[in-house]
């Protein structure tokens, strides 16, 4: 008998818990700008975060997904990819979504139930938030297929949790990344638990790395509560794509603190104990630590970003909530190119049910009127 | 005995034939320990064990694709899909395989399975959680779409669909998961399937509805009422096969129709059911049968969804259109 395959996964981690670099830092981690930038974009997306989440609670937007205590992943690739990339995204990686140009109102409109949110001023070719779970795998391979073939220079980034490992999709699309070695990264934030499912009820695989085996790609294991590791690995994986040497999956190791989604309540299914544990490994409050000891950042840096930050937020909530309407009748005109002449009667049913509901809505005003009692 | 709602109504039919049937197996996403994202399944894994209450890895073909083997194999896996909007990628296992398993082998295989699946807009739910394709699925030959209106059709229909020797798809309209609640009486008995329920009756006008949509048609045929127009209200139920015959009784007696449905309008159910009326009771119209339906557009993120779902207004004013046709 001989062997015909055999392999390993690297773990990569730059700091421990307290920020303390664990081995040679690469250059640009050095460098001061660098990490204040990206903890920037931390910060505020933590602090977005929390008010998006406020919002939801007091009946102001709809469901929502935080991304608390996975922020480190949203910076590097925010800052990872170059513009004209395509992103092709989770619907927790809000962090990634700001750096790569969607304002803090349209994450709060596309949330709030408004489909002009998934439609930021942006100049790059993002695709919006996929909800139905790995399905935009395929579509970073279809969009990594269009690079290859217009010898274009650009790759795509596909962002899934842990959960979207299981599916038909996934394994689908790793394995044409493969066969085709196209320019495309899989970043798979494994954050431990599937809504109520934890990791290992997810797969009997020792790592989610290792998955990239079966598919003849690389795959790497980082911690993804280390900004430093995260984008080191994640600049090496882009600059491989980019090159023409294939696809990678990176497995980032990190932790959901909040529920689910504002829907969710996790302490039916996960003990505070363990909420505790993972909290110690803030990517936040590591960088903030590494930055502290390395590079002099102090308290009084620390309040004037966080008021910085806190005034853009304010600012961007002000305009969520002052956005005027859009009219109903805009179901009707992103169908199709232009809307088909057998549908113009529904739109005008649509238009003048609209029209009704606000005289109506008036006349109640007016009159004081009382809903209709026959009910 | 305590009133309760739909969802608790198809928790205490799962838990009925758990008890009363060993074969009886649920599997999906979330449905163990934390009892199903609408608490369906609530308690039922600490009442009946991991083995019988599987949460499974992240992946819908393979919740589907497993209930066809386990089925075959004489359990009964009542498979939990967590919204409808996530059943596409089981749509090959629901349409080539379990739906013709029977047909294929000339009944030495069959597969006595549940898929259930919450369904239709109304709760202000993230996109892709509203939809209402059950037409999709009245489609298919050898598949049932069993919707419930009610806490009591709830359990009898889903006892009669987990005992259903066939594959049913059981939709559940979770915009009334808690609207009403009844008194159950949980004494395992079902309801038959493939029969449409009439919930009032009445002579002039025929008005035919599934799922949540039933609420708002009695509400309207409430208001009808107090001005001297007496609708019969029909919860077609089954969707497919569809029992055309109640409603084509009632259609020869009242002589109108408006068909009430929460889908998009074409090719739909309610397109079916008119043109079954029209093949077997044209002659019984004295004017033309409408649907009230949602619009043929993609389902709206929340803040539009008011405008897509029929309103009380917009039946009401189709009634009106149809009682006034001369
Ligand atoms: C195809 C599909 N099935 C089910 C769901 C419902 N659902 C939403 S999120 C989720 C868990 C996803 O877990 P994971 O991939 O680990 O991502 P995370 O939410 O942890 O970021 C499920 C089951 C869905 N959105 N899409
Ligand atoms: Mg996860």
């Amino acid at each position: 008998m001989s062997r015909v395959a055999a392999f390993e996964i690297e773990y990569v981690q730059y700091m421990d818990e307290s920020g303390q670099a664990l081995a040679d830092l690469p250059n640009w981690a050095t460098e001061v700008e660098s990490l204040e930038h990206a903890y920037k974009w931390m910060l505020l997306t933590r602090l977005f975060d929390a008010k998006a989440v406020a919002l939801q609670r007091t009946g102001q937007m709809g469901t929502y997904a935080s991304c608390l205590g996975q922020e480190a992943i949203g910076a590097a690739i925010g800052l990872a990819m170059h513009p004209n990339d395509v992103f092709v995204p989770s619907y927790r990686e809000t962090g990634a979504q700001l750096i790569r140009g969607s304002r803090m109102r349209d994450i709060l409109m596309f949330w709030g139930g408004d489909e002009r949110g998934s439609n930021p001023p942006i100049a790059n070719q993002d695709f919006p938030v996929a909800i139905p779970i790995a399905s935009q795998c395929l579509h970073a391979v279809g969009v990594a297929t269009a690079f290859k073939y217009r010898k274009q220079n650009r790759i795509a980034l596909c962002a899934i949790g842990d959960g979207a490992t299981s599916q038909g999709d996934f394994y689908e699309a790793i394995n044409l990344a493969g066969v085709w070695k196209l320019p495309v990264v899989f970043l798979v934030s494994n954050n431990q638990w599937a809504i109520s499912v934890p990791r290992a009820a997810q797969s009997a695989s020792q790592t989610l790395a290792q998955k990239a085996i079966a598919a003849g790609i690389d795959g790497v294991q980082v911690d993804g509560n280390d900004y430093i590791a995260m984008r080191d690995t994640l600049d090496q994986a882009i600059e491989k794509a980019r090159s023409g040497n294939g696809a990678t999956i990176i497995e980032a190791l990190t932790y959901r603190l909040s529920d689910h989604t504002t829907a969710d309540d996790a302490s039916r299914y996960r003990s505070a104990e363990e909420v505790e544990v993972y909290k110690q490994k803030d990517p936040l409050l590591r960088l903030e630590r590494h930055m502290r000891v390395a590079m002099g950042w102090d308290e009084g840096k620390q309040q004037s970003l966080k008021e910085q930050c806190q005034q853009q937020i304010e600012e961007e909530i002000q305009a969520y909530l002052t956005a005027e309407a859009a009219p109903p009748t805009e179901m009707f005109d992103y169908l199709y190119e232009s809307l088909p002449k057998v549908y113009l009667k529904q739109r005008q049913q649509l238009f003048d049910e609209w029209q009704q509901h606000l005289g109506a809505r008036e006349e109640t005003v007016d009159t004081d009127v009382k809903e209709s009692d026959h009910v | 005995m305590s009133k309760i709602t739909l969802v608790e109504a198809v928790n205490q039919a799962l838990e009925y034939e758990m008890a009363h049937n060993n074969n009886v197996i649920i599997l999906g996403e979330d449905v163990g320990k934390n009892g199903g994202v609408f608490r369906a399944t609530l308690d039922l894994q600490s009442k009946f064990g991991e083995e019988r209450v599987l949460d499974t890895p992240l992946a819908e073909s393979m919740i589907v694709g497993t209930a066809v083997g386990m089925a075959t194999q004489g359990l009964r896996p009542v498979a939990e899909i967590q919204f409808m909007g996530f059943i596409y990628p089981a749509f090959d296992q629901i349409i080539n395989h379990a739906s013709r398993l029977r047909n294929r082998t000339r009944g030495r295989l069959h597969c006595p399975l549940v898929i259930r699946a919450p369904y239709g807009g109304g709760i202000h739910a993230p996109e892709h959680h509203s939809e209402s394709t059950e037409a999709l699925f009245a489609h298919v030959p050898g598949l049932r779409v069993v919707i419930p209106s009610s806490p009591l059709r709830a359990y009898g229909l889903l006892l009669a669909a987990i005992r259903d020797n066939d594959p049913v798809l059981f939709l559940e309209p979770k915009r009334i998961y808690r609207m009403v609640k009844q008194e159950v009486p949980n004494k395992g008995e079902a309801l038959p399937l493939d029969e449409c329920f009439v919930l009032r009756s009445g002579t002039d006008i025929t008005l035919v509805t599934w799922g949540a949509m039933v609420h708002e048609t009695m509400k309207v045929a409430e208001s009808l009422a107090l001005q001297g127009v007496e609708a019969e209200v029909i919860d077609v139920a089954t969707i497919k096969p569809l029992d055309i015959d109640t409603i084509l009784q009632s259609v020869e007696k009242t002589g109108r129709c408006v068909i009430v449905q929460e889908a998009a309008k074409t090719c739909s159910v309610g397109a079916e059911i008119a043109a079954q009326i029209a093949e077997q009771g044209l002659l019984y119209l004295c004017a033309p049968i409408q649907r009230v339906s949602g619009f043929d557009t993609v389902m709206p993120l929340f803040k539009l969804e008011d405008y897509y779902m029929p309103s009380e207004n917009r039946i009401y004013s189709a009634v009106k259109q149809t009682m006034e046709f001369a």
